[in-house]
């Protein structure tokens, strides 16, 4: 058994789990990771060097950021820990790797997939000008280099991570010169049953909206962004009241998100089958409860197979290595796997809560100016978007690329792709599941020129 | 004087780098990113002709943040960690393709 191939991509909390359980079993699995450090995006490390406690960076989870660090390192060569190494293309059971600008391939007999979340984004004009970052880079500047991305920050979106951001600027001495929700006190309301699924978690986020308006932070909920203005730099957001007033908030940064979306290329890549997630809104592999996947030995586990946060992430990880050790005629004992599954289970309740609460506007969309850039690898606009639809005819997404290039920039459709998707279906006055998802293509990431093979 | 504030970390060793031909201070462990934006207030041009940009994701994920060594070597600025006499370049590879 000691030969079998158990392939983990992602170092984050449930790469972490996924590695540790199946290194409990006697097996030596191999971890691919991009960053430079374990960790992944939420307990992400600081560089070497750095001095701030956890407890700075990690506010109430510095405990378990501190868990998942310390699984990993004492992990230590139990497993084949490859950091700064891409997986971009997967064929075969063999995985396709990059490190630095060397190529290699990875053969596997199970793989793991924890690849994460990055933010789902809703463009506004003016949202590639200088200054404009990503809620969770708003956050990274902070918790991985000490920086805030401005003078004068405003965070502006939707979801848990809009109060946790602007309650670490603040603590941290930042100027934040609003916090813009657009979802509504009543949807947080309405949301507060199944959010009372995770009390400890629901107690989180309104510890920190109340010590925002408690420090004097202007904290507006409802609001409609129309546009970022600026010319070689964000100058002001514009946006109106949840009463139609039109306002306009001078700053030099801002960080936009509306929650998370799953990163889901390498699993279509392994030629899993997708299903349309109404909650998320989004295409996402289909796995059984313990992460198997519809193609035979691959698992998925963590944001990377549906928002849950890092705390189902760890459950998940551990699950799914058991399934994938079961399938490799390990024994897993039966009660181990039916606690994972049972600690999960108020996870998924909770999501659907954070998505009442938080609802990603599907519906700015249909709003956005035909000159608003939506793909900004490309500048391929809104009007771009909706040409393809009405004047060519492309039915769903992948047409749409082929005509517009919309999702086939450097990104391959991660920033673009939700919103973009959302464009179209309106365009095409169809449901948005009609359009279909972006197809995943290898390389995921764009590979040097200079790409050499590993002898 | 730049775009990102530093609020934190601001006692490690400076490293020395030069960004398009001009000699900028960074710290160390500084990613190439934060020693652009420490100094300046973008990263690069658009190649589509909609202006400057100062990357986005700081995850390794948009890819907007990519500048150039001098010898024409790609860096993605949010991912790699400055070192001392690096010579970046963000307006484009300068490199050229010696004729044989």
């Amino acid at each position: 058994m000691a030969d079998r191939t158990v392939l983990i991509v992602g170092a984050g909390p449930a790469g972490t789990r996924a590695a540790e359980r199946v290194a409990a079993a006697g097996l030596r699995p191999v971890v691919v990771d991009e960053a430079a450090a374990n960790g992944g995006q939420i307990y992400r490390r600081q560089p070497a060097g750095f001095r701030r406690p956890a407890q700075t960076l990690y506010g109430f989870e510095s405990g378990k950021a501190v868990a998942v660090h310390g699984a990993f390192a004492a992990l230590g060569d139990r497993i084949d820990y490859r950091p700064l190494t891409l997986v971009w293309h997967l064929w075969e059971s063999e995985a396709h790797l990059l490190t630095g600008t060397t190529a290699s391939r990875q053969q596997y007999d199970a793989l793991i997939l924890a690849t994460g979340a990055t933010d789902r984004i809703m463009p506004l004009p003016g949202w590639t000008l200088p200054g404009v970052f990503s809620l969770g880079a708003a956050q990274i500047a902070l918790k991985a280099q000490g920086c805030a991305i401005g003078s004068r920050v405003v965070l502006l979106g939707t979801g848990p991570l809009l109060p946790l951001v602007a309650y670490q600027y603040a603590r941290a001495g930042a100027t934040v010169a609003a916090v813009l929700d657009t979802s509504t006190l009543g949807a947080a309301i309405r949301a507060l049953p199944a959010l009372a699924a995770r009390p400890g978690m629901l107690a989180k986020g309104l510890y920190y909206t109340a010590w925002l308006l408690k420090a004097g932070i202007p904290f507006h909920r409802g609001i409609t962004p129309t546009a970022i203005e600026g010319t070689d730099g964000v100058a002001a957001i514009r946006y109106r009241t949840a009463d139609g007033i039109e306002r306009q908030v001078a700053c030099d940064a801002i960080g936009l998100g509306y929650g998370l979306r799953s990163e889901t290329q390498l699993a279509d890549l392994a030629r899993c089958d997708f299903a349309f997630d109404a909650v998320a809104r989004q295409w996402l592999p289909a796995t059984d409860a313990d992460g198997r996947t519809s193609t035979p030995g691959v698992y998925l586990a963590g944001d990377g197979a549906r928002i849950l946060g890092a705390d189902a992430a760890e459950i998940a990880g551990k699950l799914a290595a058991c399934a994938a050790l079961q399938d490799l005629g390990i024994a897993v004992p039966d009660a181990e796997m039916a606690a994972y599954r049972a600690a999960l289970a108020p996870m998924d309740r909770f999501r659907v809560g954070l998505d009442t609460a938080y609802p990603w506007p599907a519906h700015f969309a249909a709003g956005l100016p035909d000159t608003a850039v939506v793909c900004r690898c490309e500048c391929i606009t809104a009007g771009d978007i909706r040409d393809v639809a009405r004047e060519k005819g492309a039915p769903e997404v992948n047409r749409a690329k082929a005509f517009s290039r919309l999702g086939m920039g450097r990104c391959q459709g991660r920033m673009c792709g939700a919103a973009g998707a959302e464009v179209l279906a309106d365009a095409l006055g169809v449901r948005l599941e009609e359009v279909g998802r972006l197809r995943g293509q290898g390389p995921v990431k764009p590979l040097p020129l200079a790409t050499g093979i590993a002898p | 004087m730049g775009r990102f504030v530093r609020l934190a970390e601001t006692d490690r060793p400076p490293v020395s780098l030069e960004i398009d031909g001009t000699m900028v201070t960074a710290l160390a462990g500084d990613t190439v990113q934060v020693a652009i934006l420490t100094n300046g207030f973008a990263l690069r041009e658009s190649e589509f002709g909609d202006g400057l940009r100062a990357g986005f994701c700081l995850m390794a994920a948009c890819q907007d943040c990519w500048v150039w060594t001098v010898e024409g070597e790609r860096l993605r600025g949010c991912s790699t960690e400055v070192a001392a006499g690096m010579r970046i370049v963000t307006k484009g590879s300068t490199w050229q393709i010696e004729p044989s």
